[in-house]
């Protein structure tokens, strides 16, 4: 309950909002950050949790695009069946992906899942049907009431959709997956030992992960009305999935909330102002700046400050 | 407890921050009016771009000497897309929902206008299109003019195709980059070589990123093809012809070119040299061709394009991006309204004069008389600028209307 | 697709030309990761910054070999201080930190990447020299000349290394902090100096092959992605540590990619490289000639 009813108070200003008359922009810019808290929040559970960092936040996403976009292109599907297909996909894909890199230690395993993004991004590459490198214009649907715009739309699912992947990893936290991951991330062989099902647990924390980034990335394509390749698996999606983590805090569900907040409003702002590309200097420097100098993230030097005041 | 306070508090937090941001989109707008554009000024188009800016910045300029367009001065908006097509979407939201723009450009190129055409049609906005090709074909917008003298496929081969028959070539290659542009011009002259009854005996895709074309090119030399029709961006066509240059491609080409971008843009043309010769490409203008006021605009421009140390000869370019403003004004003031509907309906339905002769458009809104010129380079020395603005560097073979020479051939003689 | 014996023979000759030159490029990653194990993502930014400084350089009239050699120097002394910070922060502090050491490197290729773009911009840049542009003819088939020099580059630069490794005192001892630390600290050597040391030379070795990246073709600031999977890929086939291992698995990587090339198109070209990685990961981690 402690947790269920801000989550729906979120829910219910972000719809609030979206009904009225604030700025088109404002709605524009804040669908980038909730993607950003679903990306964050879905690495968390592989990366921050269990301790493998992954790389591959941008292949999950990039084939939930186009998992939409075939659907769309193909059925007509209306929103919400594109992005539960997105998850599905996403998540066989994590699945597939575990099954396949999770034996291999620290930074093998990144490297991997860079390999995963480039080879999902040459097989659409190759893919007439969702336009190969060209990329494919897409027409949105007429927007339904109440709703002025389909951007507005979108950021109300985006919301929902943050407040369940917050949701769904705060339960994995507190549970005993959670409590299996902690362990074989401080010791995999120790946890092995004590007979946690280590194996089944990375598959099942991969699985989810993939699934969420596939949701995330599922309205994209109706967002930008637009679809190719290069921006869909671009390398940025996974290191700001993996910066916003780091520098909220990863032990806790509540760090790539604040952590994707910071980095996506940081980067709007700097769009806006300056030029787009600053944006991945933006990140770059704060994923250093934290992992250097503050390795426990936002939260960690906000239990610092409290102890320290009390 | 100090969670959920923590969650309201840092959703009411970022809502202040990005409400708060538009703070200049809302001001009094009676005595400007503002026109924007996202312009490829850096990457594959950019030299392009750059050159075509001069234009349009002049023609802002010129408008606001007469007064503005009806008694308000024309505010001009551009930012740079870096010819990448996924930094259109947002530029246009930008223009549109934070600078408030009144009238909105496409980008140059077809590749960064492709994400705008579905956004105009949902959104309800006239576009003025700078040099795509066939990028309108799948939304069908209504309120679309396209200031480029092609319009189909066969408008752009058919004078490539036509010389080729005329020196009894049978076979062709076709290289296409995997992108909006040269995707589709490819698939209007693959249908146009069957029913002219080529046979093709090469077709290949490229990434737009590939930057070593040698197995290409040789697979192509390998083929043995009478003509080579080459589709690509301004990085590929100079890579494409260093290639040809140290790779060959078989002294049984008869022709080779027709679709390259880039091969206009002053820099290229320049840093190129002797590698052009013998080439067959498409252009919109070469020295010698006559249209009404063309040498006194490209006069004016050279100087302004000088002082922005840009491409100071504008051949290509510029004159259709001032041909774009020159349209606006005369529709503006015939409608004497900046609805885009009232515009839209007068830009369709009349002829416009412009610097670059008369415009009248289709029902899809590209030119019902197209104009694209095939041109021989001849002759070209390296190093060399002043040479381009004489006559006969670039020999026009087709239409008959602008002709000046006929096709020398084979390709690797006339690179001699 | 079309096939012939003499394409056939055609790709081959220029994969092992590519081959060599890829071997040249991950040579430096092969000493930093292979023997060092410091997860140096950053790799082929750090090459891409000697690209552009080739560039630099170019653009006053140096030629660009002679710009890659003398660049050497300096980027030596750059890789020290790198490996110092990453040593006093992450590596000193235990495995916990070292998958943080992961996220920095990580965190400063983009740094790098995204400070070329607002310096130089997103276009392509080259560099001219007199044996760019021109290609040797040997009856029908044609290799063009910044090839042959890449590839002659490319031999030098594995062969001194290789020998360096093996013939020299520091040169054994990097081998040795890179087999049993312990022990060579018990003969009185100190590691961190040498690995230090170690780190230099490889960021040398990336200095130089940034310029014949330039040379070889057009580079422009987010070329380093693409060659994450190009380096990781030919160390990891190597195995890790090997010098000469390396040139094999390159030659491996430039072979098949050129086949690939030739007979499948180039679109399929950048799977490669990855694809050989995960084969690699999936079937034998410690790559042909690994310890």
């Amino acid at each position: 309950m402690r947790f269920w009813i801000p989550a729906m108070v979120v829910v219910l200003v972000a719809a609030g909002v979206a009904l009225s008359p604030v700025n088109e922009y404002f709605f524009y810019a804040s669908y980038i950050v909730l993607t950003f808290v679903v990306l964050a929040t879905a690495w968390n559970i592989l990366g921050g949790y269990a301790g493998y960092v992954n790389f591959g936040t941008a292949a999950f996403f990039g084939i939930g695009s186009y998992t939409a976009t075939v659907l769309f292109k193909w059925l007509g599907a209306p929103l919400v069946v594109q992005i539960a297909a997105a998850a599905a996909v996403s998540g066989l894909l994590g699945f597939g992906v575990g099954m396949l890199t999770l034996r291999l230690r620290g930074i093998f395993f990144a490297i991997a899942t860079v390999a995963v993004i480039f080879i999902m991004e040459t097989l659409m590459i190759n893919w007439r049907y969702v336009g190969g490198a060209t990329g494919l214009q897409l027409l949105r649907p007429e927007v339904m009431a109440p709703f002025e715009s389909y951007t507005r739309m979108l950021f109300v699912v985006m919301a929902a959709m943050a407040v369940g992947a917050v949701a769904l990893a705060r339960w994995v936290q507190v549970s005993w997956i959670g409590r299996g991951l902690r362990a074989l991330r401080d010791s995999e062989e120790a946890a092995e030992c004590a007979g946690v099902p280590t194996l089944k647990l990375k598959l099942f924390a991969c699985t989810l992960s993939g699934a969420l980034m596939g949701a995330a990335g599922a309205p994209m394509p109706m967002y930008l009305s637009f679809i190719e390749p290069v921006s869909s698996f671009n390398l940025t999606w996974s290191v700001n999935a993996l910066a916003a983590s780091m520098i909220g805090g990863t032990i806790h569900w509540l760090g790539p909330v604040i952590g994707a907040v910071i980095l996506g409003t940081l980067q709007q702002v700097v769009t806006v102002t300056i030029s787009s590309e600053v944006n991945v200097l933006v990140v770059g420097v704060l994923l250093v700046l934290f992992v250097v100098a503050a390795p426990e993230g936002v939260l960690g030097l906000l239990q610092r400050w409290i102890r320290f005041f009390k | 407890m100090e969670q959920s306070r923590r969650k309201v508090l840092k959703a009411g937090a970022a809502l202040a921050v990005t409400a708060g941001l538009p703070v200049r989109a809302a001001r009094a707008q009676q005595n400007v009016v503002k026109i924007g554009m996202s312009m490829p000024q850096t990457g594959s188009l950019g030299a392009g771009g750059q050159a075509a800016l001069v234009a349009l910045r002049l023609w802002v300029d010129d408008v606001n000497a007469k007064g503005g367009l009806l008694n308000r001065k024309v505010e001009f908006i551009a930012y740079d897309d870096q010819t990448n097509p996924a930094n259109v979407p947002g530029i246009y939201t930008k223009l549109l929902d934070v600078d408030k723009v009144d009238l909105i450009i496409a980008p140059y190129g077809t590749v960064p206008t492709a994400p705008l055409m579905p956004m105009a049609k949902q959104r309800n906005l006239l576009v003025m299109g700078n040099f795509s090709f066939q990028v309108n074909a799948k939304v069908k917008h209504d309120m679309w003019f396209n200031n480029a003298p092609w319009n189909d496929a066969s408008s752009w081969s058919d004078g490539f195709f036509a010389n080729g028959k005329r020196v009894g070539a049978k076979s062709v290659a076709f290289l296409a980059a995997d992108q909006e542009f040269a995707q589709n011009l490819a698939n209007g002259a693959r249908a146009l070589a069957k029913k002219d009854g080529l046979k093709t005996v090469y077709d290949q895709n490229y990434p737009p990123t590939t930057t070593d074309f040698s197995s290409l090119i040789r697979a192509i030399r390998a083929s043995k093809p009478d003509m080579v029709f080459v589709m690509s961006y301004p990085n590929d066509s100079v890579a494409i012809v260093r290639a040809v240059n140290e790779i060959g491609v078989g002294s049984g080409v008869k022709m080779f070119g027709g679709g390259m971008v880039g091969l206009q843009f002053t820099p290229n043309m320049v840093n190129l040299g002797s590698l052009l010769n013998g080439i067959v490409n498409y252009n919109s203008y070469v020295p010698g061709m006559k249209y009404p006021g063309i040498e006194d605009f490209l006069a004016r421009y050279s100087k302004r394009a000088v002082e922005a140390k840009v491409d100071p000869l504008g051949f290509y370019l510029p004159p259709f991006n001032y041909a774009i403003g020159q349209m606006l004004e005369q529709a503006i003031r015939a409608v004497n309204s900046f609805e885009h509907g009232k515009i839209a309906q007068y830009l369709h339905g009349n002829e416009m004069k412009t610097v670059v002769g008369p415009i009248k458009y289709g029902k899809d809104g590209e030119w019902a008389n197209p104009r694209v010129v095939q041109a021989q380079f001849r002759g070209i020395k390296d190093k060399d600028m002043d040479q381009w603005r004489r006559p006969g560097k670039q020999v026009v073979l087709f239409p008959e209307q602008y002709k000046t020479g006929d096709l020398v051939q084979p390709f690797e003689k006339a690179r001699g | 697709m079309f096939f012939s014996w003499d394409l056939l023979f055609e790709a081959l000759m220029f994969g092992v030309l590519l081959g060599c030159f890829y071997a040249a490029v991950s040579i430096g990653l092969s000493v930093s990761f292979g023997l060092l194990d410091v997860p140096h993502v950053a790799h082929p930014a750090v090459m891409v910054l000697g690209s552009y400084c080739t560039y630099l350089l170019a653009s006053y009239g140096w030629d660009p070999l002679v710009a890659g050699t003398v660049l050497m120097a300096p980027f030596f002394v750059l890789g020290m201080l790198i490996y110092r910070f990453y040593y006093e922060t992450f590596e000193k502090r235990g495995t916990e930190a070292g998958v943080r050491g992961l996220a920095f490197f990580f965190g400063v290729a983009f740094i790098i990447e995204v400070g070329l773009i607002m310096v130089f911009g997103v276009d392509q840049r080259t560099v001219n020299a007199p044996y760019i542009g021109d290609s040797l003819r040997l009856g029908d088939y044609r290799i063009p000349h910044r090839m042959i020099v890449a590839f002659g580059v490319a031999l030098v630069l594995t062969f001194t290394l290789s020998a360096y490794l093996s013939k020299t005192f520091t040169g054994r001892a990097i081998k040795a902090v890179a087999q049993d630390e312990p022990a060579l600290r018990l003969m009185g050597a100190n590691p961190v100096r040498i690995k230090q040391w170690a780190f230099g030379i490889a960021t040398a070795a990336s200095a130089l092959a940034g310029a014949m990246l330039i040379i070889v073709g057009p580079v422009e600031p987010a070329i380093d992605r693409l060659y994450i999977g190009r380096t990781f890929a030919i160390v990891v086939l190597a195995g890790l540590g090997s010098m000469t291992g390396t040139l094999a698995a390159g030659l491996i990587l430039g072979i098949a990619e050129s086949i690939v090339l030739m007979f499948f198109g180039a679109s399929w070209a950048p799977a490669v490289a990855f694809g050989i990685l995960l084969l690699v990961l999936g079937v034998r981690p410690q790559g042909l000639f690994g310890r």
